[in-house]
């Protein structure tokens, strides 16, 4: 219906964007009537998000042109931006910044570059960006669940970690259990997206392929190649960051340093 | 060292600090423990401050004082569960900055107010220490581990069957399976019911005069620490105000 009446690609965009956000408006109209006020959050996250999105696209536009290793660098920028989203999530664990920028260089970092080498990422900026990203994305995604339950986990078992401290056990042997645990609980994401693929979604980058006219089958196989490069990176990513934040929780002298508001009052 | 002439009622003997040994020698003893001054502060917040004392070979030692009075946050240093911030203490002589944190705490056993025991059978508990060392008990030494703390024949028993005075016995007889020299023992009874606490505080008792265990235990009970300690420390706002014997102190 839409291009029937707008006829540059541009209005035709802008359009559509119109009739997608007042379904957003709608729906907030109705929560409205229901007493749960979500207005200014609502415009806020719509204005932000049609901003940044409409930037990345401009700066991809210039991306295009330029040199082959701009995408590298873009990457690496990408990789420093996770680790700090990351690291934010959980600021309890000392140094989670250092142990999440780390574990997404070893996992997402290896598995891009690697791919790339071997030709199964096209090291095209246009390919390279966008695939190197969702690795990233995903792999923050899963740090960022693993050393959030790591840090529950351990703050919920102060008791039994200082008794096998106290047995004279290692520090890391002490918190094994948990760090074993959240690595399980972190790639639980990727391993259900390569289960469900195709029979509950069909991903983004399928679509869009699909879309912007490549065959179907290839679009398909490329897109079970992009969730197993999650996979791989994102577990990869969670084996480091487990087996880092392992140390970061502890001092020099093997003292459990995560220990809440355990520490005053006694 | 052992020690012919060793028990409670050896009060003068010990306070002198001689022991006449398996030669019929006297000899000066070491103390097990030795603080210098030793504290901890966080922040602002001071926890432990200024404590010097010591504790003689097979002896008992209450730390009493209101809650919030730093009793155990002085124990957990003598754990190295947490630094010192000031001050320094001695194990047997050497300084405990001389010993890897672990070996240290292998030497100086805890017994904490919750038992915390591992998932698992008794005897998976008291293997865990020694394991730590690459070290495994053997059948006649966990059958005597367990009767010492009266718990013969609960080997194979899971921990989540346990009651909680058994489940705290468990937990002392995991501190002894590494054979300390000096066993901390953190309101051992406090989370206990009344008739369970009475039979672990006899049983500590027991293990500790039989075994000339030097100990330091941590109540806010004055009567128990009247039952239990040779001599009592009193704490107040992270420091120590008084010590001395039981009669000294807590005038009984």
């Amino acid at each position: 219906m839409l291009k029937h009446w707008f006829a540059g690609h541009l209005a035709l965009g802008l359009a559509q964007a119109v009739l997608a956000a007042s379904v957003a408006l709608v729906v907030m109209y109705i929560a409205r009537r229901r007493g749960i006020h979500l207005e200014k959050e609502i415009s806020l996250a719509l204005v932000r998000g049609i901003v940044q999105i409409t930037a990345v696209g401009t700066v991809l536009v210039l991306l295009l042109r330029g040199p082959h290793w701009t995408g590298g660098v873009i990457l690496l920028a990408m990789i420093f931006a996770a680790a700090m989203i990351s690291a934010r999530r959980v600021r309890a664990i000392p140094q989670a910044w250092k142990v999440s920028l780390y574990a997404i260089l070893a996992g997402a970092g290896s598995v891009i570059a690697l791919m790339s080498l071997a030709g199964v990422i096209d090291s095209a900026i246009t390919a390279l960006v966008p695939v190197g990203s969702m690795l990233i994305a995903n792999a923050m995604n899963a740090n960022s669940l693993a050393l959030e339950r790591f840090r529950s986990d351990v703050q919920a078992h102060v008791g039994q970690i200082e008794a096998a401290l106290a047995l004279g056990a290692a520090s890391q042997v002490s918190v094994f259990p948990y760090a074993q645990a959240s690595f399980r609980a972190s790639i639980i994401p990727a391993i259900d997206s390569l289960r469900s693929l195709g029979i509950v979604w069909i991903p983004g980058l399928m679509a869009g392929m699909v879309l912007s006219g490549s065959p179907p089958v290839y679009a398909a196989v490329y897109q079970f190649v992009v969730i197993a490069m999650i996979f791989s990176s994102s577990s990869l990513t969670c084996l480091v960051s487990t087996s880092l934040v392992r140390q970061t929780v502890f001092s020099g002298s093997e003292q459990l340093l995560l220990r809440a508001s355990m520490d005053l009052g006694r | 060292m052992d020690l012919l002439v060793h028990s409670h009622s050896d009060v003068k003997l010990v306070e002198n600090k001689y022991f006449i040994d398996i030669r019929g020698q006297m000899t000066t003893t070491l103390p097990v423990l030795r603080t210098e001054r030793l504290g901890r502060s966080v922040g602002q917040s001071v926890l432990v401050s200024d404590v010097t004392m010591e504790v003689r070979r097979g002896e008992v030692l209450a730390v009493v004082g209101p809650s919030g009075a730093g009793k155990s946050s002085f124990l957990r240093l003598l754990n190295r569960l947490d630094e010192p911030t000031g001050g320094s203490f001695v194990i047997e002589g050497r300084d405990y900055k001389e010993f890897p944190a672990r070996e240290l705490r292998q030497r100086v056993g805890l017994v904490m107010q919750t038992p915390f025991l591992f998932p698992g059978t008794v005897e998976t508990n008291l293997q865990f220490g020694p394991a730590q060392r690459g070290r495994s008990l053997g059948p006649s030494e966990i059958t005597s581990l367990l009767e010492r703390v009266g718990l013969f024949g609960y080997e194979r028993r899971d921990v989540s069957t346990l009651s909680g005075g058994e489940a705290q016995r468990v937990s002392v007889a995991r501190a002894l399976a590494n054979d300390p020299v000096l066993l901390l023992l953190d309101e051992p009874t406090s989370a206990l019911h009344e008739e369970a606490k009475m039979g672990v505080e006899q049983l500590l008792l027991e293990i500790v005069r039989t075994s000339h265990l030097t100990c330091v235990v941590v109540t806010h009970d004055r009567a128990q620490a009247a039952r239990m300690a040779d001599r009592v420390m009193v704490m107040k706002s992270g420091r120590m105000q008084k010590i001395g014997t039981v009669a000294e102190v807590l005038g009984a």
